[in-house]
């Protein structure tokens, strides 16, 4: 199979945008029937490669070959045009309607002039079935996981598509049953002779899944590997494009076992909860410490960090913060105790996309100053300067709009508003979520020296490393309930999944 | 906006969101400079300046005004379609009280409390209740004519008082109105721009919910925005009755409304909010004033009016959507491409 023809090659792809050069002279070539793995830290160009094959974006310079023939894409119709289908991270599906329509939607069969509904199920049922996916197409979408929806959203791609996918972070909402679905049918694609472009951030799953890796660092492109013979740590290193050592560095985080974390407690929670929510939970939060929640996906998580911020309202219980009890919070309330909240979806509740660096980086701290103290410009400029330098934020400027920011640059653009305020409790859901090694390295490395310094934080994440990197104490969820505790003397990857798998230790 | 670009470069002004409201405001000066025969004469009479541009800028007040809430509304995703509505109610209630024999000041505060009423009205039902705002404001623009009449009883006010009628037809070297303007000008200004109030209406327009998670009180500025139209659509409803020495409830400040959303968008700002443009407004405003003006001197027949104005409107539109400049712009970007591509 590796000594197939290019189904799909990209030519010296020039693209720029105001002060950033996003490709420059970029390759890609894609064989028939391989799934190919985009790799890259933020801001290197994968979106930006993507965006260009599918027409989102039209290319500088440069050429596209398809089967040999050059081709033209300049809107996303060229690309459907010539059979390339894309299924992006977030779903772009209808949820209230059925699976079947959702599949044939916007090219539907018709008999007589009216829509021949027989033929949608019966067509999206075969289609399905030949992925394995048995599902009853007559449902609602919502009826079904993400995953299920995510498969529907792939299976309707691989039918609109002529040979060329492309998986754009599919399984970065999937926990790992749904990934290994996800593989099974991507596999079946391939063996079909499907050829996959693939982008993900998880290391495990592109050894897993691909036979060759593109790398690309800064728009240029580093080169391409087949994966059997590129090691982990060399994949790494060259798309940091730091030498081992420094890696390794990077790598091995470890706490400042000196830090002494007070007994004081900076907010109690008694019977704090919500119903339907979150049941209710007693939680304290010390002085100065890094408290982890671990748990699966709809642990509960994300749920108990929203409630302590007051963006959802507790309906039973008390929290207590300095000294004062309160039977609910809201976040105007929880910015005055000075909280951070750094929210899950960066993009819908984090990022003002519009406006300028510097605005989203003043937005909380000019919000708790209120409507007539407003921050001289000056004064703004001088914050802003500071927490782009502090969090090496890569921007050509402090007046870019923060939408042209990639991922990881975006989360510290939202980061350095939460310190410019300088929180006492700084609560970060899932702040490592879609981006790159090196960036994750700095960031849990930003945690602890922040904790350092006397910050208390709130932790949340998937990756289990990255809490036993940074955590003094982790709280474990599971089914919208806290099961566990682990001091930090307990703290390792196993005891947190037996907890996760087991239930309570301590219930505590 | 404004206040920085003049000392950046002309290249920075063609690209700013000024330039083409700026162009199309200066094509039209010229076309009437060769068409209307005296339109840029300006006469000194009794130590006051007249002249068409006079008439312009005193009947573009209204507009000018109104434009300006409709902007800051807008920025927060909203609209207000009441405007036309408040300019009614405002221009009988203060001409009601002076034709009771009520003071100008008491009048024009009472003008302008009516459209702070109407103002909360609106906030309240977009804001804290959440009815989306064509549907809370439209409301208003139904019942608010209504309401106009109920107090005039049907009648159209008319009055003499010489010191209200000042307000919109007197002169201090140039009409009084205009002194209004400026100083609700200098007022939005310092509102949006010296404390955060633009900031926060930006953000929320952008992103509400990331805004709300900074901490900001959406609902409290989202409101103010709907107030603050309301104050100024008074103010406008004022100036208009006062100009015509009468209040008529069902034609002051008629589809005003529509011309305040025009000039918003024609001023650079997008229907979908975030980032709004003052003194793109205000050029809008003009332009069309302008515009509406030069096809009455112009002798164009009443019942083309309204096309001609429709056709010019379109055009200053369309000229500024993205599909146009990407058109527009498509053989610069390859001529400065390549230096960035050969440098390496």
């Amino acid at each position: 199979m590796t000594e197939q023809e290019p189904v799909l090659q990209m030519q010296h792809i020039y693209k720029t945008f105001p002060g950033v050069k996003a490709l420059n002279n970029v390759d890609f070539e894609l064989k028939k029937g391989e799934i190919h793995s985009l790799m890259g830290e933020n801001g290197a160009g994968k979106s930006t490669l993507i965006k260009v094959l599918t027409g989102v974006y039209e290319i500088d310079e440069g050429t596209f070959l398809l089967n040999g023939k050059e081709i033209k894409i300049s809107s996303t119709s060229d690309a459907q045009k010539n059979g390339i289908s894309t299924v992006y991270q977030e779903i772009n599906l209808c949820a209230n309607l059925s699976v079947a329509e959702n599949i044939y939607i916007g090219r539907e069969p018709k008999k007589g002039g009216s829509i021949d509904w027989k033929k949608i199920n019966h067509d999206a049922k075969e289609l399905l079935d030949k992925l394995e996916i048995h599902i009853d197409v007559e449902k609602k979408l919502s009826d079904y996981s993400l995953a299920i929806q995510q498969m529907v959203a792939i299976s309707r791609a691989v039918d609109t598509s002529r040979g060329i996918l492309i998986l754009d972070e599919p399984t970065s909402s999937l926990d790992t049953n749904e990934v290994n679905q996800l593989f099974s049918v991507m596999r079946k694609l391939k063996d079909s002779g499907m050829s996959i472009i693939f982008v993900s951030h998880f290391l495990e799953q592109i050894y897993e899944i691909c036979d060759r890796v593109t790398i690309l660092r800064n728009g240029d492109l580093v080169g391409t590997y087949d994966i059997d013979k590129l090691s982990r740590i060399d994949l790494v290193s060259k798309m940091i494009g730091k030498d081992l050592d420094e890696l390794e560095k990077l790598n091995d985080i470890k706490q400042n076992s000196s830090k002494q974390v007070s007994g004081e407690n900076l907010l109690e929670t008694h019977g704090y909860g919500k119903r339907g929510t979150i049941e209710p939970f007693d939680l304290n939060i010390r002085k100065g410490e890094v408290l982890g929640l671990a748990g699966l996906l709809g642990s509960g998580r994300t749920e108990v960090a929203s409630m302590l911020f007051g963006i959802n309202k507790a309906d039973h219980g008390t929290i207590k913060i300095g000294g004062k009890t309160y039977s609910y919070i809201y976040p105007k309330k929880a910015i005055a105790e000075s909280f951070g909240f750094c929210p899950e979806d960066r993009k819908a509740e984090g990022v003002a996309g519009a406006l300028t660096i510097r605005e989203n980086i003043i937005l909380a701290l000019q919000s708790s100053k209120g409507l007539l103290r407003y921050i001289p410009m000056k004064k703004q400029q001088e914050i802003a300067k500071k927490y782009i330098d502090l969090l090496s934020i890569k921007t050509p400027s402090m007046e870019q709009q923060i939408d042209n920011l990639s991922g990881g640059n975006q989360q510290k653009v939202i980061l350095a508003r939460w310190l410019a305020t300088d929180p006492q409790l700084l609560i970060l859901d899932e702040p490592t979520r879609g981006i790159d090694v090196g960036a994750k390295s700095e960031l849990q490395k930003l945690i602890i020296e922040l904790s350092n310094s006397g910050m208390t934080i709130l932790f949340i994440s998937s990756e289990l490393k990255e809490l036993v990197n940074c955590c003094d104490r982790i709280i474990v969820l599971r089914d919208q309930k806290m099961i566990g505790e682990l001091s930090k003397e307990e703290i390792r990857e196993e005891t947190i999944m037996k907890t996760i798998a087991e239930g309570g230790l301590r219930v505590g | 906006m404004g206040e920085n670009k003049t000392k950046t470069l002309f290249s920075d002004f063609t690209h700013s969101k000024m330039f083409w409201p700026i162009v199309a405001l200066m094509a039209l000066l010229l076309f009437n400079l060769f068409m209307t025969p005296g339109f840029f004469t300006i006469q000194m009479k009794d130590g006051h300046l007249y002249g068409s541009l006079f008439d312009i800028l005193n009947h573009a007040t209204p507009l000018i005004l109104i434009s300006l809430g409709m902007t800051v509304v807008i920025a927060t995703q909203g609209i207000d379609i009441s405007v036309g509505a408040i300019i009614a109610i405002s221009a009988v209630v203060s001409a009601t009280v002076i034709v009771d024999g009520g003071s100008v000041l008491s009048a024009v505060l009472a003008g302008i409390g009516s459209g702070i009423v109407c103002g909360i009205w609106n906030g309240l039902l977009v804001s804290y209740i959440g009815i989306q705002p064509m549907v809370g404001t439209l409301i208003l623009y139904i019942v608010g004519r209504g309401i106009a009449q109920l107090i005039t009883a049907g009648q159209i006010l008319t009055f003499t008082s010489p010191a209200f009628v000042a307000i919109g037809t007197g002169y201090w070297l140039v009409p009084v109105a205009c002194y209004v303007a400026i100083a609700i000008i200098i007022i939005m200004h310092l509102l949006t721009r010296k404390t955060s109030f633009g900031l926060f209406v930006e953000s929320i327009g952008v992103n509400s919910t990331a805004s709300r998670y900074s901490g900001i009180n959406a609902k409290r500025i989202i409101f103010c925005t709907y107030v603050i139209s309301g104050i100024l659509a008074s103010i406008a409803g004022i100036l208009i009755c006062s100009n015509i020495k009468s209040a008529d409830a069902n034609n002051a400040g008629l589809w005003l409304e529509l011309d305040a959303i025009l000039a918003t968008v024609i001023g650079g700002t997008s229907m979908n909010g975030g980032r709004f443009y003052l003194s793109g407004t205000i050029v809008g405003a003009l332009f069309i004033q302008t515009l509406t003006t030069t096809i009455y001197s112009l002798g164009v027949p009443t019942e083309v009016t309204l096309v001609v104005k429709a056709v010019i409107v379109i055009a200053v539109c369309l000229i500024q959507t993205p599909v146009f400049i990407k058109m527009f712009a498509k053989k610069k970007p390859v001529v400065q491409m390549k230096p960035v591509t050969e440098s390496k």
